[in-house]
């Protein structure tokens, strides 16, 4: 009897300690090991940015110093001031934002109209058309660059930021995209009323269904700001005078000179940055509703 | 929606359907909002990659007429070691960058599908690097990456390793170009998770219960039904792999010794430094093909490992 109780107890406490164990490796491969993880990548990631910020700070002979410092022990906040003033980079940032605005302007305007038509209008063909739409998004932009760049030097695109926005009025794939996915979310109810009260398309589009898409909008827009901020190839190659230049082609043309200093570099750097993080920070959703549209499928 | 098609007249043969008034007037207003993509498709794509093909059957210096030679660019080609070199590179690149940056961001997303409170905090760190200007990641990788002043020698040598030329050495930059563009892969991470988040806990409970290991799960319930988007980022990736640039262009211009000349580096020198359009032009088409044979070689693949079945 005592036997049978001692070997219960013992079995009990074993199972007991196993459960024990279960419940630690859950922890830890559910808690810990996903933090560590996480959080050695994350400080890895943010190495450059900070590597950059600093680098911005030093003086000129603590940059020389080898092995270098990782701590600037004077930070040389002037070297943001001289930045901007080794290369016209307020001129190339003000030709920047001018056609990052004109950028969102016609995103704004052509992905909408060009989704509705493949969203809220039933027609003969239409979802073969816009598998045609998805596919160009595999299409490699440079390999259009010889001849986009010779039609455009016949038409006297070239030098101009006609190039780089005209073609911002035919929609963009992926947002075409973003677009519609918002739009077939749109009741059908609010349309087919007013098309039995007789209103037409455009007026259905533009009344009825754009101000629910206000979100999808603000989401375009995000996109294609951020799109023309980065873009280094299309104003590259389109942009020949220095006063015409974006900030990415000033920065790099700063990089191709002899007297490259690497605080000024990062000065710069940094300041191109911070709009693009600010911007992320503020919309953070729109991002990720953005990015991950249409990848549960 | 139209009741009119119901009252189509019973003689008519069900395959031979007259569209109604209706429906050709959605026709006509669907080609209407779309006639901006058709514009743009055939003005910004069809055409130019007709040019491309036309330009390069030519000798054309971008200026003056174009000289018909037939296939003599194409045959250039064939004997131009920069080229071959070129072309290496670029898939060396791409067959590194784009698996590793399909396991990095599946670890990624994997830890943060855990119940951890701070995930939007790593969300966000893992995210900015891929929406920033690659040109400025670039400057930065430059000085980060530098062998005396970058802070990863620092790091290294005051460990007591060697200290790597990363950009400088013919051996090591193709490998830092690719440890470079993992830095990209918050971006494809997000992507990852919300496709996580959709397999239904179900699967897994079910799963748990006939005692299938966390391993076991990952292998036969998580993978098979991340295929579809997996495909999607492999093609995507291969695309935009085959097309790297900007950070050679910046950081490197293509050497030492053509070590990190990519493809469309080389494309670009001879279309806008050495005047040698028709030759570009050349080199465009066989990048695009070889881009259109790569994804179409996955995309056929896929037929025996991506899973379509509903969740």
């Amino acid at each position: 009897m005592a036997k049978a109780i001692i070997a219960e107890a013992t079995q009990t406490a074993e199972q007991f300690r196993s459960q024990r164990r279960a419940h630690w490796m859950r922890l830890f491969s559910q808690q810990v090991l996903p933090r560590i993880i996480l959080i050695a990548v994350c400080a890895l990631f943010l190495l450059p940015f900070y590597w950059m910020v600093v680098t911005a700070l030093k003086t000129t002979p603590e940059l020389a110093k080898y092995p270098p410092t990782f701590f600037p022990s004077a930070l040389r906040w002037s070297n943001f001031r001289d930045a901007t003033h080794v290369i016209t980079f307020w001129l190339y940032m003000r030709n920047t934002a001018i056609i990052t605005a004109l950028t969102v302007i016609a995103s704004v305007i052509s992905n909408p109209i060009i989704a509705y038509g493949f969203s809220r209008i039933e027609w003969p063909g239409r979802d073969k058309v816009f598998l045609l739409v998805l596919a160009t998004v595999f299409v490699p932009f440079p390999v259009l660059i010889v001849a986009l760049f010779d039609i455009f030097a016949k038409l006297h695109w070239v030098n101009t930021y006609l190039p780089l926005i005209v073609p911002m009025f035919f929609g963009q794939a992926f947002w075409i995209f973003l677009m519609r996915q918002f739009l077939m979310g749109v009741p059908r109810e609010i349309s087919d009323a007013a098309r039995i009260d007789g209103a037409n398309e455009f007026r259905i589009f533009y009344e009825i269904v754009l101000p629910q898409a206000l979100p999808a909008i603000g989401v375009i827009s995000i996109f294609a700001a951020i799109y023309a901020w980065n873009d280094f190839l299309g104003p590259l190659i389109y942009l020949q005078d220095a006063s015409k230049y974006t900030i990415a082609v000033g920065l790099a043309f700063f990089r191709s000179q002899h007297d490259f200093q690497y605080s000024l570099a990062m000065a710069a750097a940094t300041i191109v940055v911070i709009p693009v993080i600010v911007l992320f920070l503020f919309f953070q959703r729109a991002f990720v509703e953005g990015i991950t549209v249409g990848s549960i499928k | 929606m139209n009741s009119v098609t119901v009252t189509s007249p019973p003689g008519n043969a069900p395959t031979r359907h007259r569209m109604t008034r209706n429906e050709w007037r959605n026709l006509r207003n669907g080609l209407l909002f779309i006639s901006p993509w058709i514009i743009g498709f055939l003005a910004f794509l069809v055409y130019p990659i007709y040019y491309t093909v036309r330009i390069s059957f030519t000798k054309y210096t971008g200026f003056g007429p174009a000289t018909w030679i037939g296939l003599d660019n194409y045959h250039r080609m064939i004997n131009d070691p920069i080229f071959w070199k070129a072309l290496w590179n670029t898939v060396y690149y791409t067959a590194l960058a784009v698996p590793i940056g399909v396991v990095v961001a599946m670890g990624l997303a994997l830890c943060m599908n855990q119940r951890l409170p701070e995930v939007p905090l790593y969300r966000a760190i893992l995210f900015i690097p891929s929406i920033i200007p690659g040109f400025a990641l670039s400057l930065i990788f430059l000085i980060l990456m530098d062998p005396t002043q970058g802070i990863f020698n620092r790091i290294i040598t005051s460990v007591g390793l060697p200290g790597i030329n990363w950009f400088g050495d013919p051996a090591w930059v193709k490998a830092t170009f690719v440890f470079m563009a993992q830095f990209g892969a918050g971006q494809v991470a997000l992507i990852f998770l919300a496709s996580l988040k959709a397999i239904p806990a179900s699967l897994h409970e079910a799963a748990m219960m006939d005692g299938a290991s966390a391993m076991n799960r990952f292998w036969n319930i998580t993978v098979p039904l991340m295929t579809p988007v997996i495909l999607y980022d492999l093609i995507l990736g291969l695309s935009l792999g085959l097309q790297i640039f900007t950070q050679a262009y910046i950081i490197t211009q293509g050497g030492p010794i053509d070590s990190s000349r990519f493809y469309v580096l080389y494309l670009y020198d001879n279309a806008f430094k050495y005047g040698q359009m028709g030759y570009a032009s050349a080199l465009s088409v066989v990048l695009f093909v070889i881009t259109f044979v790569l994804a179409a070689l996955i995309f056929w693949s896929s037929n025996r490992w991506v899973n379509y079945d509903t969740m």
